[in-house]
């Protein structure tokens, strides 16, 4: 490898191969649990082009926007939607649990407990879902 | 330095920006977009497009998360040894995060 940090790959006849299955993140409950929280971030995605799409629809009018924003009370729809949410709350829980290990906070020579971190953050995102609601009724016409 | 500029620090930038979007902004958007405007519960008929900053920001709101996906999903099916090869599936997350910011920008552009 030498001092370079990459662009250069080790001899991979020298590299240990471990045999896993394509199974292993199912044999136990961390492993899912991470895959889960991987698979976040395709629902939040997945949603996210969705909006994006529904935006679009205003170039054709603004009937064609609220007849898209209508055709997502479908059931599908509804169940598609309540899912994202639990995996984005999901992702926003494991992401401030992460962060307060990553990225301590320091107060003098004390690290903030990381429980209380990750609370704090939990705090913020209340907050700043309250203002997004506030701004979106106020100008949303 | 290697003559092919390393652009990987750039994806774990966007990855980690796109982290802290989505774990903040992502969850309210779903409740007022999700369930809701079309439950009936708010009405909105689009207006709130007109402002400029509304525009930026739900740029940012878009497109970062976009390269948060890229970067898990790309790991994680690599991880799942699903034998998926790795230089198709890099385009298609990476590309595809780079698709979506461009559509991201031409739609609220053009609205």
């Amino acid at each position: 490898m030498g001092s370079k940090m990459s662009g250069t790959r080790p001899d991979k006849s020298k590299l240990y191969h471990p045999q896993m299955p394509a199974t292993w993140w199912l044999q136990k409950s961390s492993y899912l649990l991470f895959m889960l929280r991987e698979l976040s971030s395709v629902f939040i995605a997945i949603f996210l082009i969705v909006y994006l799409v529904q935006i679009y629809q205003l170039t054709r009018g603004p009937e064609a926007y609220t007849a898209f924003a209508q055709n997502l009370s479908s059931p599908g729809w509804v169940v598609f939607h309540f899912l994202a949410l639990l995996f984005s709350l999901f992702h926003s829980i494991t992401w401030f649990q992460s962060t307060a290990v990553v990225m301590p906070l320091r107060i003098g020579a004390r690290e903030l407990p990381r429980q209380l971190m990750t609370g704090l953050n939990i705090a913020a995102l209340i907050a700043v879902s309250i203002v997004i609601l506030i701004f979106f009724n106020m100008l949303r016409g | 330095m290697t003559p092919t500029k390393n652009i990987e620090p750039l994806w774990w930038g966007l990855f980690s920006a796109g982290g802290v979007v989505a774990a903040f902004l992502v969850p309210i958007h779903i409740l007022i977009f999700g369930f809701a405007i079309p439950l009936g519960w708010l009405t909105d008929t689009g207006l709130i497009y007109r402002y400029l900053l509304i525009k930026i920001y739900l740029f940012v709101l878009i497109s970062l998360p976009l390269y948060h996906w890229a970067h898990r999903f790309y790991f994680a099916v690599n991880d799942m040894r699903l034998g998926v090869p790795r230089k198709p599936l890099a385009i298609f997350c990476y590309g595809g995060a780079v698709v979506g910011t461009v559509a991201a920008a031409l739609v609220l552009l053009m609205v």
